[in-house]
């Protein structure tokens, strides 16, 4: 019962503070101009806002990992975690709590300066990204008009993170994971870029806020379907997710450059995915999926963040639902799918919005375009698997080599006697 | 070799296993790596070992069959019905119907709940999580039959020599019968979700291919020698206990890849349906042991017999002379015959792809290193 009472208290004190810190970032950062000169003021609110974005991402992280292992659990007809706090929405911090006790550890071939401070350059630009991206129109850190611009050139310095951690853990499977790391994440940066410089095109301005208020009527993933799916995909790579979790893979190099990691900088590294994964989808929510905005005038500032908070649960659930489904691609695999196919689609998603706004088509036109070029693999895919599935199941009914049943002799006609049967 | 002698590369030994995940167990394999690139591959055997052939010296013929449970422990009683045929036949025993009907059709479950557990490791060493979960699942439904079968959820001691314990619950039959139908559903959904999944095509096609020929001259059998386009079927071409009264198909592959290694065990597991069905129809009421009373001293001689298990031909070769306990006994493992085309799949493959493979041919090692 005290149990009980125990849990009850911790999640409403969870609940509360959630609440608590987003009142107090609506209130806070909308106050926090450009400062004339530094005084200890400046710094105090400096302070309070990261302490608050902090804890906000370390809730969402907490809220994240719940929803993924029930939504997987789910799919895969089980129940998911259940035991700790109601619904077992406590089992990330019992997590949480567990991966700090544990003993750090180092490998005695690392470089133990560089091992250590990897996981921060990993967690550190999926945190920065958080200042420049708005939850509502004043509800955000800093509205810098280069937006798109600083989450780009920020997010992609998670890449050292994970080479350095590969590289300094002096563990073959970690380099192997760190060398994968590089190429993958390299390669699938140029498709995010041509993306959302598509977006920074129609909108005709890199701010979010801008971005956001030109989908007020229309979306742009109505706009330019295919930018979203490009957008998407090369997302998933970039956060290592399946079916694109070729540098961690568990099963082949047994979670690549975290393998020797322990504890509370493992932790880091988990916070850190779970950071990006949800970037990944707030981006997207403001980039293609109209953020805060509905069609139906404006909404009050709780209102839009709970409207944009929810479109990005939704593609990271949708991030969650392709893991439930697919397995992973090999590191060759991988490779050709970024250059070969997302890098010159995304390529035509630009050329073809150039097109539209420089001739000033119709509007209509560009998911006319888009859609007429994301058809083609569909149908191709569509065509071709079923054709595929019915060739393979003729062929094995073919070759199947068919054992016919001999007739069984009779059996005599009295059965014997039933105390016989046991001896 | 002349142009990494210009690039100035040197290899990379990577040692995998005992402990990865995707060893199945305690196998080693030491990979030598160009890149991504597996040059050569050296399997390592014998974390498991426990001496079992010898142990079985040491046992009255009647215990042995409790060491044969720990061979292969995801099909045990297969297992079991290797030895007692082999037991059976040194002892020239003639099994009752009855007792034949319930070894075969528990065999063919434990086939089916050993492929499952394969379709469900597979998606994993693939990355695909799901399957494993419908596997297990299905799995369990006929764990719980065999548990209210033998009492024993793996090491069933159920199949003794001249038959089997003692004759099946009363309610065997219909329990079998619902099992078999979940089982049937379940197994159609690791078919949808993963068989003809554009990433999973990707990932199998092709990949770690072993003609016909390789195949046999390297020992394979079972499923993994079925996909390469043999139809060599221990059931079909050398039929033991009532094999010959049940119809069933022998699915054959053709390219010899990993993806036809899945799909022939795939296939299988229906035909592993079928076969019980049938068992279930046919079973008669009758005696489930034999009636001989002296079955513990064998004449002096020797016997090989062998089975179809999960992973391929189980030969048991038993020596007696004349105790009570046998002599030697030396068991052919398919696992351990099915290693030996490691290498050839393996060279030239991906890292990723070395998983795929070891992964397909599906060893148990407990099994493998007895």
């Amino acid at each position: 019962m005290r149990a009980r009472a125990g849990e009850a208290v911790v999640f409403g004190m969870i609940v509360a503070g959630l609440l608590g810190i987003l009142g107090g970032l609506v209130l806070s950062v909308g106050a926090l101009g450009t400062p004339e000169r530094v005084t200890l003021e400046v710094l105090a609110q400096l302070a309070t806002v990261l302490i608050v974005l902090f804890t906000l991402l370390a809730i969402v992280v907490l809220t994240l990992v719940w929803l993924e292992r029930k939504q997987l659990a789910r799919m895969q007809s089980r129940v998911g975690p259940t035991r700790v706090g109601p619904f077992g929405l406590l089992q990330p911090v019992a997590d949480a709590l567990k991966l700090i006790m544990k003993e750090d550890v180092a490998p005695g071939t690392s470089s133990k300066l560089l091992f250590f401070v990897a996981p921060l350059l990993v967690f550190v630009p999926g945190f920065v990204v958080w200042l420049t991206i708005p939850f509502a129109r004043d509800v955000v850190v800093r509205s810098l008009d280069m937006g798109l611009f600083f989450f780009i050139a920020i997010s992609v310095l998670s890449i050292v993170g994970l080479v350095l951690a590969g590289w300094s853990s002096g563990s073959k499977y970690a380099v192997l994971g760190g060398i994968r790391a590089a190429a993958q994440l390299i390669s699938y940066e140029i498709p995010i870029i041509m993306t959302v410089l598509t977006v920074a095109m129609l909108a005709d301005s890199m701010s979010f806020v801008v971005v956001v208020e030109a989908q007020r009527t229309v979306p742009y993933i109505v706009l330019q379907p295919l930018g979203f799916v490009v957008f998407f995909l090369a997302g998933l790579a970039e956060v290592g997710r399946t079916p694109f979790d070729v540098y961690s893979a568990e099963s082949e190099i047994v979670g690549g450059p975290f393998v020797e990691y322990s504890g509370a900088h493992w932790a880091i590294f988990f916070l850190a995915e779970y950071v990006n994964t949800f970037v990944i989808g707030a981006v997207a929510a403001l980039l293609f999926l109209g953020g805060w905005s509905w069609p139906f005038g404006d909404l009050p500032a709780a209102a839009g963040v709970a409207l944009f908070l929810g479109k990005t649960y939704l593609v990271v659930m949708a991030i969650f639902w392709v893991r439930a489904t697919y397995p992973r691609l090999r590191i060759d695999q991988l490779m050709s799918l970024g250059w070969k196919v997302l890098i010159p689609l995304s390529f035509a998603v630009v050329v073809a919005t150039a097109v539209q706004l420089f001739y000033d088509w119709p509007r209509w036109t560009l998911p006319a375009m888009s859609l007429a070029v994301l058809a083609v693999p569909v149908v191709m895919q569509l065509r071709g698997g079923r054709r595929r599935a019915l060739a393979e199941a003729r062929r094995y009914a073919e070759r199947a080599v068919v054992v016919e049943a001999k007739p069984r002799p009779q059996r005599p006609q009295e059965p014997l006697e039933p105390q016989e049967a046991g001896a | 070799m002349t142009t990494e002698a210009q690039h100035d590369t040197v290899d990379m030994m990577l040692n995998m296993g005992p402990q990865h995940p995707a060893t199945h167990g305690v196998f080693r394999m030491v990979l030598t790596i160009d890149g991504e690139r597996v040059i050569d591959v050296t399997p390592h055997i014998g974390y498991l070992h426990r001496g079992s052939e010898k142990l079985c010296e040491h046992e009255s013929y009647g215990q042995v069959v409790t060491l044969f449970d720990r061979l292969d422990y995801v099909a045990n009683l297969n297992n079991e019905l290797a030895f007692c045929r082999a037991a059976e036949r040194l002892m020239d025993i003639e099994v009752p119907e009855r007792a034949q009907y319930i070894r075969v059709a528990l065999c063919e479950l434990n086939r089916l709940a050993s492929h499952l557990l394969f379709l469900g490791t597979y998606a994993i060493d693939l990355g695909a999580m799901t399957p494993i979960m419908y596997g297990f699942r299905e799995r369990e439904r006929i764990q719980n039959l065999f548990e209210s079968v033998t009492g024993a959820r793996m090491m069933h001691n159920y199949i003794r020599i001249g038959g089997v314990k003692e004759d099946v619950p009363p309610d065997f039959v219909p329990r079998a019968r619902a099992v078999l139908k979940d089982v049937r559903k379940g197994v159609d959904e690791i078919d949808r979700l993963l068989t003809f999944n554009e990433v999973f095509l990707a990932r199998t096609k092709g990949v770690g291919v072993i003609d016909a020929a390789t195949a046999v001259s390297c020992g394979l059998t079972g499923p993994s020698l079925r996909a390469s386009g043999v139809a060599y079927d221990v059931r079909k071409d050398d039929p033991y206990e009532i094999y010959p009264y049940l119809g069933f198909e022998v699915p054959v592959g053709h390219d010899g890849d990993c993806w036809d290694r899945y799909y022939v065990r795939l296939l299988e597991c229906h035909q592993s349906i079928h076969m019980v069905t049938q068992c279930l129809d046919q079973m008669e009421p009758g005696p489930t042991m034999t009636q001989r009373r002296r079955i513990a001293r064998p004449p002096k001689g020797e016997v090989y017999v062998h089975c179809e298990n999960p992973r391929g031909d189980i030969g048991v070769f038993v020596v007696s002379d004349g105790t009570d306990k046998p002599y030697r006994v030396k068991v052919r493992p398919p696992s351990f015959c099915n290693l030996v085309a490691l290498r050839p799949m393996m060279r030239g493959a991906y890292i990723a792809d070395a998983v795929a493979i070891l992964g397909s041919i599906d060893i148990v090692l407990g099994e493998v290193d007895r």
